[in-house]
């Protein structure tokens, strides 16, 4: 794990997000949007938003059952999400839920949720836990809802129009001043889950806490997330999608582009802005400006997936 | 008049037994000074206030969820472990034995803190 004040971060200036030209990805804010583009080809950035040949969306903490003044109409803003989704020029071909699904894991918050998706016009949800969906019974119930053909605490992988997708699970066994944590089994499995791809093979990795060190101090990273990035070294582009810390981040390193998702609930502080990572509380009207919805589009032969970050507003 | 007598017997006589159950709880009087039974800790800003708490033993500790966001209470020993705790709600735990009982939250590991039995 490396020192997040090495790792490219500038802490004043996240949202601001300029450029990094020279590692491969360009990443702009428009209007309190945030745009990611591969500079392999400049020339096709404006037609890569609609030209992709495999498009999905990710979704991010929903929350269902947060009241609290942050947000007291989670559900309406979630359906709000659904709505930008169902807008989208391109129909996304299904959806990824990077977890905090529910706020405190009940059966009737994950009822909502999964009734509200079903007005998306992407039926098809790939859900990994966030530590709110776990919370009771060690991840049972989520894994009896969202993880029947998974393996371990419910992770698992599967392929899409030759990009190969891995869902992790990072919330549970967390220990007593650590951060999110992949563990030995589950690690162990993703070496063999991609030993035998072929190196231009696209990766999409998807979990809840971010697999780069955010902000240790507020458990914004992952202890042994190094190693499973190891594994993932041979691979031409690896696209690393997050959520927990609702709000849009990127980086990118060699081979590998990470990007956290805004939540679809409430916002939260930028790393070391507040005295805690609570929830932030912004004035109603500018609330879906903050919350948010991420459409990924793969376009075959070319190396970054293009990432591209909608709010609701 | 005899009403009266009576009556100022009577009260003479809760002045006396009240003085003597006052003399009889005062710390002079008895052999060993009462310990507090109870002590409080609040879950706040993602931490915990106090981060370290030292009590007596048989002392009932309480924590209480102060956060908009839910906690636990868990020891890292595996010798108390609280259901989740959403805003407001609370968690009591009583140390019958000495000792140092380090915790944390096992939603949120980056918080931590001890209690000390002595």
């Amino acid at each position: 794990m490396h020192d997040h004040n090495n790792d490219g971060i500038d802490r004043r200036g996240f949202l601001k997000c300029m450029a990094w030209a020279g590692t491969g990805a360009l990443c702009v804010m428009e209007g309190g949007i945030l745009k990611s583009y591969s500079l392999s080809r400049p020339g096709e950035i404006g037609a890569r938003e609609t030209a992709g040949e495999l498009s999905f969306v990710q979704i991010s903490d929903s929350h269902m059952g947060f009241n609290k003044p942050a947000n007291p109409d989670v559900a309406g803003t979630l359906k709000a999400a659904v709505e930008k989704i169902n807008g989208l020029s391109k129909a996304p071909e299904f959806m990824l839920h990077t977890g905090d699904i529910s706020h405190l894991s009940k059966p009737e918050e994950f009822d909502t949720v999964d009734q509200i998706l079903k007005s998306a016009s992407a039926k098809d949800v790939f859900f990994v836990p966030g530590e709110h969906d776990v919370l009771n019974d060690d991840g049972k119930s989520y894994q009896e809802r969202y993880g029947k053909n998974a393996k371990g605490a419910g992770w698992y992988s599967f392929d899409k129009k030759g990009v190969h997708f891995i869902g992790l699970v990072n919330v549970m066994n967390l220990k007593a001043g650590g951060l999110g944590t992949l563990g030995h089994e589950q690690l162990e499995w993703i070496e063999d889950d991609v030993q035998h791809l072929k190196h231009s093979t696209p990766i999409v990795v998807f979990a809840h806490i971010p697999l780069w060190s955010v902000y240790p101090e507020w458990g914004w990273g992952t202890d042994d997330s190094a190693q499973a990035l190891a594994y993932l070294k041979k691979f031409g582009s690896v696209t690393v999608l997050n959520g927990h810390i609702h709000q849009i981040m990127q980086k990118v390193e060699g081979n590998v582009t990470f990007h956290t998702a805004a939540s679809t609930a409430f916002p939260q502080p930028q790393p070391g802005k507040a005295d805690s990572p609570g929830p932030m509380k912004v004035p109603a009207e500018q609330l879906k400006s903050v919350l948010g919805i991420t459409d990924v589009n793969y376009v075959q032969g070319r190396n970054a997936l293009a990432v591209v970050d909608s709010t609701l507003a | 008049m005899i009403r009266k007598t009576v009556w100022i017997v009577g009260l003479l006589t809760t002045v006396m037994v009240a003085a003597l159950l006052l003399s009889a709880a005062s710390p002079g009087s008895s052999a060993r000074a009462p310990q507090p039974t109870s002590a409080e800790v609040k879950v706040d800003n993602f931490s915990f206030g106090p981060a370290s708490l030292t009590v007596a033993v048989g002392t009932t500790v309480t924590w209480t969820n102060r956060d908009d966001i839910p906690h636990t209470v868990v020891s890292a020993d595996k010798v108390f472990k609280s259901k989740v705790l959403d805003t407001d709600e609370k968690f009591s735990f009583t140390f019958d034995k000495a000792g140092t009982y380090p915790y944390f939250c096992s939603i949120h590991p980056k918080m931590t803190g001890s209690v000390v039995v002595q």
